[in-house]
């Protein structure tokens, strides 16, 4: 069954045209994988989806509704959550305040709260602290647990082993693979092993425009589609 | 400049410089009873000098808009506050409870109508400039211009009087030291004001809204909220806080002219820019450096005294670009 349907999907930013009509569904469950060089358009993909920039024309339907041209608010409301690049933590609030605000009703769930300690043992420690004093790992587990405080259908995660230590890509390889039990992610990832590693389905933006789709497994068994899509000799 | 921080950070950071800014100026003064009574000069000016920037800093800092057109606001209110004044004049003279009746109803109508006049201007005048500086500049400053013909119109261009209560006139005498009663009534409702913002700010689920919002406005809306509302919101509150502070000030003043709120903007503006945009720690902390600066100097140096304010932001700028305590970004 198909969680998210992109079709067509326009964006211009400023004077310039970055989508010029993408196209892909993302199946339920697992992590679905965006490839791409740098300036593809991954991040202009999954910005358009949020609403945060808005496409047009094209069509955005997330478990069948149309949430092209909606408020990016109403789009977070329907169960999506969203990973920015830059993580987009609020630096001043504390880890606590950063999670609390990522809930409904301003209440946590134990359960899901234990979940994210067992997920992310250093936000328990430094549950008190400011959030620009963690370090890039930490603020990382933070953007990836305030996705989670609440349960979300789909989660949009914009490459999140940026500028990572190995063992921080590590565990959080490891706990997307648990995310994925539950929820589905839609990851944009430079890093191929990493992405290889948890993909199940795939897509490779290039130029604005999907290239390629198909399993994971498919292509990473074909070098040769490797090198010619994203440039890697693997 | 780097060790001064560190050093400053050690012994309490810049929240120390009002004291060595005061211990300063009891060397050069001299005199004991002068250096208190300009000191709480100075405390109460910057108290209501606060009332008035503490909105424009959260306006900057959540909603980043340059905002020329506040001190409309600080002139409306103080209008607003003495023509209820004027129209209570009975009350004034009848006992102290009516006359604080009249007061408070003077402080109430300032609010309500910086309320109202912010719910207007945003929802009129700024939201269809919105992330354009420019147009911003110029579509506020204009709607400045017409707000004091208004002022021009409804009240005429002659100075108003603005009666106080008896319970707020003269002043305690203690020793060599006069303290006026108005004065230290302006410093504890700045205070009281200030103490409900950080409850506002730091106990409250829209005060968490407001605090992520001057730092990231897209993710508030990625986590699902309507940050419109808050901005309406925000902009409505520090309006608001504009009026009530243009109340104070007219009660301090006694005496009022259109250009009130103009002549206040210049030092509500270096205020909010040495504090540090969006801070509401930081427009306090402003706020009471430049009331004590402009009273210290204006003691010792009176032909200082108007540049003192500038060369004070020019000194703090150098020092900390981004001001003394501004909001995470």
């Amino acid at each position: 069954m198909t969680i998210l349907s992109v079709r067509d999907m326009k964006t211009d930013i400023g004077q310039y045209a970055v989508l010029h009509g993408v196209t892909f569904d993302v199946p339920e469950g697992g992590v679905f994988v965006l490839l791409g060089r740098n300036g593809a358009g991954k991040t202009t993909t999954l910005r358009s989806i949020m609403g945060l920039w808005q496409p047009s024309p094209g069509s955005v339907h997330f478990q069948g509704q149309d949430i092209s041209g909606r408020p990016t608010a109403d789009i977070a409301r329907l169960g999506i959550a969203y990973v920015p690049e830059n993580m987009g933590i609020f630096g001043g609030l504390t880890v606590a305040e950063n999670l609390i605000l990522a809930t409904a009703k301003g209440k946590f769930d134990q359960t899901r709260l234990r979940r994210i300690y067992d997920l992310f043992p250093a936000l328990e420690q430094f549950w008190n602290k400011q959030a620009w004093s963690l370090s890039g790992g930490q603020k990382q587990m933070l953007a990836v647990a305030r996705a989670i405080i609440e349960p979300r259908a789909l989660i949009l995660i914009d490459e999140p082993t940026k500028g990572l230590a190995p063992s921080i890509v590590a565990a959080m390889g490891e706990a997307f693979r648990e995310i994925a039990q539950s929820t589905t992610i839609l990851l944009v990832e430079q890093n191929f092993n990493f992405a290889r590693s948890l993909g199940r389905d795939m897509a490779v933006i290039d130029d604005g425009r999907v290239v390629h789709c198909g399993t994971m497994a498919d292509f990473a068994a074909d070098t040769e589609l490797q090198g010619q899509l994203l440039g890697l000799s693997v | 400049m780097d060790k001064l921080s560190d050093t400053l950070g050690r012994f309490g950071g810049v929240n120390l410089l009002p004291l060595a800014l005061a211990a300063v100026a009891f060397v050069l003064i001299g005199a004991p009873s002068s250096w208190v009574t300009l000191t709480i000069a100075g405390l109460s000016m910057g108290m209501m000098v606060f009332l008035m920037a503490s909105g424009l800093s959260l306006v900057f800092g959540l909603m980043d808009v340059l905002n020329f057109g506040h001190s409309a606001f600080i002139s409306f209110g103080a209008f607003v506050a003495a023509s209820v004044l004027a129209a209570l004049g009975g009350w004034l003279d009848g006992g102290p409870m009516l006359a604080a009746a009249a007061l408070a109803l003077a402080l109430i109508a300032a609010i309500a109508f910086g309320l109202a006049a912010g719910l207007f201007f945003e929802t009129v005048i700024i939201r269809p400039v919105y992330r354009d500086h420019l147009r911003q500049i110029l579509i506020t400053m204009g709607a400045l211009i017409v707000s004091e013909q208004i002022i021009l119109a409804v009240w005429g261009g002659t100075p108003i009087t603005v009666p106080r209560p008896p319970f707020l006139e003269g002043a305690w005498i203690i020793g060599d030291v006069s303290i006026e009663i108005y004065r230290l009534f302006a410093f504890g409702l700045g205070a009281a004001v200030f103490v409900g913002l950080m409850v506002l700010l730091n106990r409250t689920r829209i005060g968490l809204l407001i605090r992520a919002g001057v730092e990231n406005r897209e993710m508030v809306e990625a986590l699902g909220f309507k940050i419109d509302r808050l901005f309406i919101g925000v902009f409505m509150l520090g309006s608001a806080l504009a009026a009530l502070g243009g109340a104070m000030w007219a009660g301090y003043e006694t005496l009022i002219t259109p250009a009130l709120g103009g002549e206040m903007m210049i030092v509500v503006f270096i205020v909010v820019i040495i504090g540090g945009l969006g801070s509401i720690e930081g427009t306090l902390l402003g706020a009471i450096i430049v009331g004590l600066t402009a009273n210290y100097v204006g003691y010792l140096a009176p032909k200082l005294a108007l540049a003192s304010n500038m060369i004070l932001m020019m000194t703090i700028l150098m020092w900390r670009p981004s001001g003394l305590r501004p909001a995470v970004k």
